[in-house]
Order: C-alpha cells, then structure tokens, then sequence
C-alpha cells in the first residue's frame, strides 16, 4: 500500500510509484543512475482523443528545479502534454497516450503496475480556473493531507502555516483561516490553490495557464511566488502570455499543432530561436 | 412630396385590436394561473375550518388533546334523563358495568372510529415516511453516484435510465401489488413496516435517483480535478467534495417525495396498512418484530373513514381532523428536510 515515504524522504524512491515493488535504479536515498537534474523525461509520446491524434512524437527533458514553460497557440497540444504528466488526462473517455514514455525517476508512469494516486501525489496541478473547495481556508490546505488519513492536529497546524508561507499569503490570511475560501480574491483564491498543492509536498507541480483569469497586480504575485517555488519544487507552467514565459521560466518549449517545435533555454527562443515558425510566434506575427 | 403625417388619433385613439388582444392573452394568461390558487386555497380553507374546529378548542388546553393522543374507538350515544350522551367505547362499557339497571332495555346507537383519537395513525404514517425516505435515499444516491460519476454511456446505460423514467410512470395500486405480491407473499414479510418501507421507496426510487444525478452532474468539474490532483481516489472525491455540494439538491428531490411517500394509500393498503390495531409497532416481544408489525396510516384511515363506515355527523368530524392533521404532519416532515437543505446550503455554498 501507498506509504508517505514519498512526502518526507528528500530523495524520494522509485518504489513508491508501483505498487507491486519492482526494484529500478537504486534506492535508500541514493541518486538515481539517471542524470539527477532530469525530473521528467518524456521520451517519444504519441497521444489521441480517441481517434484524433493531439501530440505527435514529443520528445524533451525537464529539468529538476527549475522552471518549464509550455507556449503555443490555443489547441497546440501544451495543456494536453501537461496534463498527462499526472495523468490527468485518464479522466476523459477515450483518451489515452498510444505510444512512448513518460518517465519520473526512470519509472513510466504509464506503466498498468503505477499508482495513480502516489503518482498525483509527487506531481501536484495547479489549473486554469482557481478551484478553492467551497470549504474553509483551514479546510482546503489539509484536504491532501486528510484524505492520506493525517488528523494529527498540530502537524495539520504547522502544514497550514508552512504552505501558506510558501505560497506567500500567511500574512495576509492567517487571521481568518476558518473562513470561507470563496471569500478571497480572485489572486488569493489562486495562490490558495498552490498552497494547497505544496501542502502534500509533491516533488513537481504542474501548472495550466495560473494566471489566466488574474489582473496585472494578482499576477506578478503569482509570478513571484513561482519563482520562489522553484527553489523547492520543479515546475512545468503553460502560458498563452508570452511575458509571462519570458519572465518566469528557465527554459521554452514551443508547441504547435501537436508537435514540439522548438525546445531551448527561455533566452533562446525568446532571443534568438532556431526556428522560423517559433520566432514568428513569439514576436507576435500569429497566434 | 409630403412627410408623414403622425396624428394625434394614430398614437393616442383607441386601442388596436392588437392592443386588445395583448391584453385578452394577459388576463388568459392570468386567470388559469389564479384559478390554481382559487383551489389550493379552497382545499385549504375547507380543510383548515372544518378541521381546526375539531382540533382545537376555546377553552384551556385549546387543543383536543385525546383527539392526537389516543387511539380511535366505536363511539356510543344514547339518551339518558331526556339528554343525548356520547361515549367512548371503554368508557361506555365501563358506565355500563355500573349502571346495569339503569342500561338495560336502553337503545344505544353505535359509531364504527368515531371515538377516540387517531394517535396510532399519526405514529404510522411518520414511521413509514421516515423509513421510506431513508431507504430511498440510500439507495437512490448510490445509484446516482454510479450513473453520474462511474457509468460510461452506452447501449445499456441507455436503457437503464429508459427503465428509471419508465418506472416513474407506473401507477401507485401496481407498487401497491407489487409490494404485496413481492414482499408481503413471496419473502414472507407479511403486513408490516418493512414491506411498506421497500414498496413506497421504490415507488419514489427513480425521482430521487433522477434528482440526486441532476445534483452530483451540477457540481463543478473543478472540484472532482481538484481533488483527484492532490491524490484523492475517486471514491474519496466523491464522498468528500462533491456529494457534500449536491446534498441541497437530492434534499429538494425528499421533499417532494416526502409528500408522495405520506399521501400515497394504493401502495400501502395491501402491504403496511391495517384498518384497525390495537398494538403500536414497538409493542412486541423482540424489538427485532416491531418492523414487522402492520400499522395505522393517516391516508389509509381518511379512505376507511370516507368510504367504508356509514356517513353521519360523528364520521364527519374525524374524516376532517384526520385530513387537517394528515397535512400538518406532511407539512412538519417536509419543513426538517428543508430546513436541514437551508443548512447544507449555507454550509457548502458554492
């Protein structure tokens, strides 16, 4: 069964990922064989929404802490990739990854041996639209750890404060946790939900366009606070706002039509991109 | 080359006949709306003064209080010293005992339900609603949890929900024999709570299971997403963040089959009811027995009162308190499960 091995150990096992134990790599907290900046490999994946195809052959490494922006015009295929990184994407009928691999730690967590759950766990989401549960702050923040069976008061106490501290809201919040969630702002409302998402202290956290529906100010928050994060966790961000990849990530990929066009460091692709059809993206002649 | 003239008797003359027609379609309109409250109220009305005299009183305690606490008697009237008396039948049989000289050869006209109090009846109609709902519900929201948030369309799901409506349509006497065919004969429940319980639910079954999919199907898909990705299974999901926000609506799904459950009589006549028992339910050896005890219902009596004893001015005053009463007990079973609803609302806004 499921252990919490993978929220404390600082170098978390592969075993935790499959429930029958399969031994891959080394474990104990040693480094994987792997090179150990790589978080996700995703290595040649096809993907259909049940007969039409939405990702063809995308191959890229992520690196371990740091921050990955996805861009591309609408129905690229970025939010499709993202959401497969945690599998998301098993809830709609039909859909389904029909070739290659994805790897977290040498594992593919296609594989039918991987727990889902675990898996959800390590790679947390954060979405478009800010879902606060209709529940209290105090609430939202504990649910991951609740549902893992953890009533312990006081380590609820400390998650709550630790993760809104990380998500930098403790100061502006913390006299009116047992409130309502829906009563915050909209940018609030948003960074609760990364709050919410590193109280289970996953090792990536995916986020699909965060900043969408925020005004200016609520957004440089966001974007300060990812920055921030990127200390801990690593981070995979899909933008259409092209300043906004700019800003905040180490590294671009440019999506277009199901393909992986371009992949580099943000300064390349914004700078100097290889591709034509990137720079005609990114200096605003379409899209 | 002229312009157009507007007259003052184009624009303030007597109305069109478009006009008038407006509003002749309003009054329609109107009209068919009001004349359902003319016969609510009517209902109402008949029933509230009517009943209401048999309930209440002018003098302390102001409310006929064997009337709802006792259990419902032959009544006896007779005449003594020139005078009318009526009697309950324990208390008549008791005068009797007593003054045997003075009864004798006396002529002593007797009322079938007509003493008394229909206690026993309000007791069952509450034990059948309750037990009723509760087994609906359960069953209800299971089933809706399946067909909204596990059942992919296909052929048989299709037909499944074509069997839910169709069920829905089925007259009440055919639960009714069902339920006594089903459960009184063939698993042996005989006339009891039980078999009363399981024919009423599934009676109401397919409301509830539409109502609570329409609800779990109106909870935002953000919050199954959300919680799936913090490592929630989906069972976990379902039971912690979104049947909690569909509860307002599966509660407005009771109400209304709450009142269902409590008027119907075809269903319960042949499988719970009884015309007259002396027993309340918990007056068995095991209590284990007492959900297979018959019981008194409040519809069941109005139909026997109404129908089945012969018309004078005594029947009359049960066959209206019994009905005022009947609507007030339905009114205070519907009123928890709103009031419970406004509850959850505020809890769970979203």
């Amino acid at each position: 069964m499921v252990t919490t091995s993978a929220m404390s150990a600082p170098s978390p096992s592969v075993q935790s990922l499959l429930r029958p134990v399969v031994s891959v790599g080394s474990v104990n907290g040693a480094p994987t064989p792997l090179a150990p900046q790589i978080a996700i490999e995703i290595d040649d994946v096809d993907f259909c929404y049940g007969a039409s195809k939405a990702l063809h052959d995308i191959t890229l490494n992520i690196a371990a802490r740091q921050v990955t922006a996805f861009i591309g015009p609408s129905g690229c295929g970025k939010s499709t990739l993202l959401r497969c990184l945690n599998r998301m994407n098993d809830l709609i009928d039909g859909a389904r990854v029909t070739d290659g691999q994805i790897r977290i730690d040498g594992v593919n967590i296609y594989d039918p041996r991987v727990d889902v759950i675990e898996l959800r766990k390590r790679v947390g989401m954060v979405f478009q639209k800010s879902n606060p549960f209709p529940k209290s702050i105090y609430d939202n923040i504990t649910y991951g750890l609740r549902i893992q069976g953890e009533n312990n008061k006081a380590r609820l106490d400390e998650v709550v404060e630790k993760s809104l501290r990380g998500a930098a809201l403790w100061d502006e919040i913390k006299d009116r946790l047992h409130e309502s969630a829906l009563g915050m702002s909209g940018g609030q409302q948003q960074r609760l939900c990364i709050a919410r998402a590193i109280a289970v202290e996953p090792e990536i956290i995916l986020m699909d366009e965060p900043c969408s529906a925020l005004d200016p100010i609520a957004t440089a928050k966001v974007e300060e606070l990812i920055h921030d994060l990127k200390k801990q966790f690593t981070i995979v961000i899909v933008t259409h706002n092209m300043q906004q990849a700019a800003r905040v990530s180490d590294r671009t990929a440019f999506f277009y039509l199901g393909k992986l066009i371009e992949y580099a460091e943000t300064k390349v692709i914004f700078m100097q991109p290889a591709n034509a059809q990137t720079e005609a993206y990114v200096s605003g002649r379409f899209g | 080359m002229s312009a157009p003239k507007i007259t003052t008797s184009t624009l303030f003359g007597r109305p069109s006949w478009a006009q008038r027609a407006e509003q002749g379609v309003l009054w329609l309109l109107r009209l068919c709306t009001y004349f359902v409250l003319v016969c609510a109220a009517f209902i109402f009305f008949d029933i509230g003064w009517k009943g209401g005299a048999v309930i209440f009183k002018t003098s302390a305690p102001f409310i006929n209080v064997p009337f709802l606490t006792e259990a419902p008697e032959t009544l006896n009237v007779f005449m003594r010293d020139g005078q009318k008396v009526t009697m309950g039948d324990r208390a008549f049989r008791e005068y009797k005992s007593k003054h045997e000289a003075l009864m004798k050869g006396a002529k002593v006209e007797t009322y079938v339900y007509s003493a008394g109090g229909i206690f026993p009846n309000i007791v069952g109609t509450v034990l059948l609603v309750a037990g009723a709902i509760l087994i609906a519900l359960v069953l209800g929201v299971l089933s809706a949890i399946y067909l909204s948030e596990y059942a992919t369309d296909g052929t048989f799901i299709r037909f499944l929900r074509l069997s839910i409506v169709n069920l829905a349509g089925v007259p009440s006497i055919v639960y009714g024999l069902f339920g006594f065919g089903f459960f009184v004969i063939a698993l042996d429940f005989g006339v009891s709570l039980i078999a009363g319980w399981l024919t009423l639910a599934f009676m109401v079954l397919p409301v509830i299971i539409t109502a609570s999919e329409e609800a779990l199907k109106a909870v935002p898909k953000g919050y199954r997403e959300g919680s799936l990705a913090l490592g929630a299974t989906k069972f976990q999901t379902i039971m912690s963040n979104v049947l909690p926000y569909a509860m307002p609506g599966i509660l407005t799904s009771s109400v209304l089959s709450i009142a269902r459950v409590a008027g119907e009589t075809a269903p319960i006549m042949f499988t719970a009811a009884f015309v007259m028992r002396d027993e309340l339910p918990w007056q068995v050896q095991k209590w284990t027995d007492s959900i297979f005890q018959g019981v008194m219902a409040l519809p069941y009596h109005i139909y026997v009162v109404a129908s089945k004893i012969p018309q004078n001015e005594y029947t009359r005053n049960v066959q209206y308190g019994t009905a005022f009463v009947f609507l007030f007990t339905v009114a205070a079973i519907a009123m928890t499960a709103i009031i419970l609803r406004q509850r959850l609302r505020k809890k769970y806004q979203w």
